[in-house]
């Protein structure tokens, strides 16, 4: 293995690039990136409207990958399907969260309506969907209802962005990125 | 009946629970991985005090993040509320935003439009 760390350096920074990671997802990994992107934004003395949006966004889209890792153990080429990267940048109009995981191929159409329909929802209509879904949406056992998508939309106030990548017969390579800001 | 006292954690809240004064407090962050568990303990809380509530119940809620894993737990207690306030105590909520914080007011707005008690929207200055 070789790398180029400076260029990858240089890559980082011309991409403003806050931090990115590839692995494992722990509540203790949630904990500092949290801690560390709070800092940052605190540094950049980000509007608090800004700093609230932003970190309501991580909390849900890394906790999304932190509920996914464990619901289907498996392997693709040498790799864990566990395994998750997300790259948290800020770009002259607004942050970037990106996220990318393995899933099942049979788990994407459901996935991908449900995102198209949350991108053809206006404000009101999201408002009032994260309503029904509160309030009727059965809770699984680890806490996620089905709510996290529609928050990260509320709080994005853009459009979500997304990608599937079909790799082999069982698995699918899924990112997303959501836009935070209103600059 | 005893009280129930949780302290604080960077992802969790503080909880106040007076039995004999009728008050409940939640307050801080509320942003756990597995919220269910975090707020079971006070859900069974309510649960014994809806036995023997005092006339008037009081709540704050002072928060400053929750995740949706939380939202949903937050219901429950606000459901168990419900029926404390229909079973003879008067209870109140109120719901604290910092003054420029509209997602939290919103959020405020949406359990007030989903739960029968009065709230109260209460704006603190930063």
């Amino acid at each position: 293995m070789e790398i180029d760390l400076y260029n990858f350096y240089s890559l980082m920074k011309q991409d403003d690039i806050i931090l990115s990671y590839k692995g494992d997802v722990s509540s203790d990994l949630v904990t500092s990136v949290l801690q560390i992107v709070e800092s940052k934004m605190d540094k950049l003395d980000e509007p608090s409207k800004i700093r609230k949006k932003v970190y309501n966004v991580l909390v849900e889209a890394l906790q999304n990958l932190y509920h996914h890792i464990s619901e289907n153990p498996g392997l693709v080429g040498n790799e864990d399907v566990s395994s998750v990267i997300f790259v948290i940048g800020k770009s002259e109009d607004a942050y970037l969260i990106c996220t990318g995981n393995y899933m099942d191929n049979n788990q994407v159409e459901s996935l991908r309506e449900r995102i198209d329909k949350i991108n053809s929802l206006g404000t009101d209509e999201l408002k009032d969907f994260y309503k029904e879904v509160l309030n009727n949406g059965l809770m699984s056992d680890k806490g996620g209802g089905g709510l996290g998508m529609i928050d990260i939309a509320r709080k994005s106030a853009h459009k979500l962005e997304y990608d599937f990548k079909k790799l082999d017969d069982k698995y699918t390579f899924y990112s997303l990125l959501v836009k935070v800001g209103e600059y | 009946m005893e009280n129930l006292t949780i302290e604080g954690t960077p992802k969790t809240p503080t909880i106040e629970f007076s039995l004999e004064d009728g008050s409940l407090l939640i307050k801080g962050r509320s942003i756990p991985e597995n919220s269910i568990e975090f707020y079971k303990p006070l859900i069974d809380k309510l649960e014994e005090y809806s036995n023997t509530p005092k006339p008037n119940t009081t709540v704050r809620i002072q928060l400053e993040y929750f995740n949706t894993s939380s939202s949903k737990c937050i219901l429950d207690v606000f459901k168990k509320l419900e029926k404390i306030n229909t079973g003879g105590s008067e209870t109140v909520i109120n719901w604290y935003y910092e003054e420029d914080d509209e997602d939290m007011l919103e959020a405020g707005e949406d359990y007030q439009a989903i739960i029968n008690i009065p709230f109260k929207m209460v704006e603190m200055e930063e």
